[in-house]
């Protein structure tokens, strides 16, 4: 059964899986599902500097930040306990476009190349960690969602916008990896 | 101060509100955190939070994630159809409550920046925190600058086209 658990789990058995939180939520505490929100509430709690976006009262909305939390501790004990013994399998063809921008390792979920601690303070820490993050956390606020609460709770509920921001998920990544990762790969 | 409460409650319409009347204890706040724990556990185990399976995702090359989304959404999608038409309750008896989302320039302005640092970073905000579990480290630097661009978004709101 471990050896199961170990081995990468199919795409059906996690689509099923993150789509049951929905009713999950809905059901033990009337929640709806997002995650984005935490980042809200981060700044809410800790740096409101009386800006009215986050003048509200965040301990409501406290779930979010266990939540979270939550997460954090799953990957960990994932990744202690139920850790995948043999190296990720990923598509042959990304394999070869990802070389030929410069890319070395495929042995962990992340390419050593880019995620590592020596690239902190590069130019590569700067567009992968920095900027590539800011634009998450900017991004998914003035869309009002991220992948959960749009992709997948907004469209569970059928709603208009969450199909309008999902296209733009996609198209803003289709950009990047497209268009503009060659050139930035350009720059190392 | 009535009022401006009211508009605040009326502005807060995020993505994830507890529509919960009943107060809960603090410590209720640890079935969320398990669920949480459960999530982080499939993120990492289907290898969501891989970089590479977005790099695969944004270049057609692998049907997986396509899958993830799909399946997440046609089993969210029934759960809530159930819900809706059986008038399922929570289980501390209240009517669940569903938003209606307002259609805005922010949809696509947010959502094509979001997509642009989602294919760097290889993360939504959900597989931030579990790549951070799962001991990488610099992702930390990643989180903090999201935070840093949900606040900036709070500064310059007003400002932004929406």
């Amino acid at each position: 059964m471990l050896e199961l658990i170990r081995q990468p789990w199919h795409w059906a058995v996690a689509g099923v899986l993150i789509g049951l939180t929905v009713p999950t939520l809905l059901i033990i505490g009337n929640k709806s599902f997002g995650i984005s929100s935490s980042l809200r509430h981060i700044c809410a709690a800790c740096f409101p500097a009386d800006i009215p976006f986050f003048k509200y009262n965040w301990k409501k909305e406290i779930w979010n930040l266990f939540f979270v939390a939550g997460v954090l501790i799953g990957g960990f004990i994932a990744n202690q306990f139920l850790s995948n013994p043999n190296t990720i399998v990923i598509s042959e063809s990304t394999i070869a476009d990802l070389k030929a921008l410069g890319i070395t390792d495929f042995t962990n979920l992340m390419p050593a190349d880019l995620f590592s601690v020596e690239n902190i303070f590069t130019l590569k820490g700067l567009f992968f960690f920095v900027i590539g993050g800011f634009m998450v956390g900017f991004g998914t606020r003035y869309a009002g969602g991220c992948t959960s609460g749009h992709a997948i709770m907004g469209l569970s509920t059928l709603q208009l916008p969450s199909l309008i921001a999902t296209i733009s998920f996609m198209v803003g990544g289709f950009l990047m990896t497209q268009l503009l990762l060659p050139l930035i790969f350009k720059l190392f | 101060m009535q009022k401006s409460e009211a508009l605040i409650n009326e502005e807060f319409v995020c993505d994830a509100p507890n529509d919960q009347k009943k107060k809960e204890p603090l410590a209720g706040n640890f079935k969320y955190m398990l669920i949480g724990i459960i999530f982080g556990i499939v993120f990492t185990k289907a290898e969501i939070i891989s970089w590479f399976r977005i790099q695969e995702m944004f270049r057609l090359q692998s049907f997986f994630m396509y899958g993830v989304i799909g399946t997440a959404v046609i089993v969210g999608m029934t759960s809530v159809f159930l819900i809706k038409k059986f008038n399922i309750k929570t289980i501390s008896g209240e009517k669940i409550v569903f938003h209606d989302k307002v259609l805005n320039k922010g949809q696509i302005y947010g959502g094509l920046i979001f997509g642009l640092g989602w294919a760097m970073t290889g993360a939504c905000p959900g597989p931030l925190f579990a790549q951070i579990g799962n001991g990488f480290i610099v992702v930390t630097i990643t989180l903090a600058s999201a935070i840093a661009g949900t606040w900036t978004y709070g500064y310059f709101k007003d400002k932004l086209p929406s």
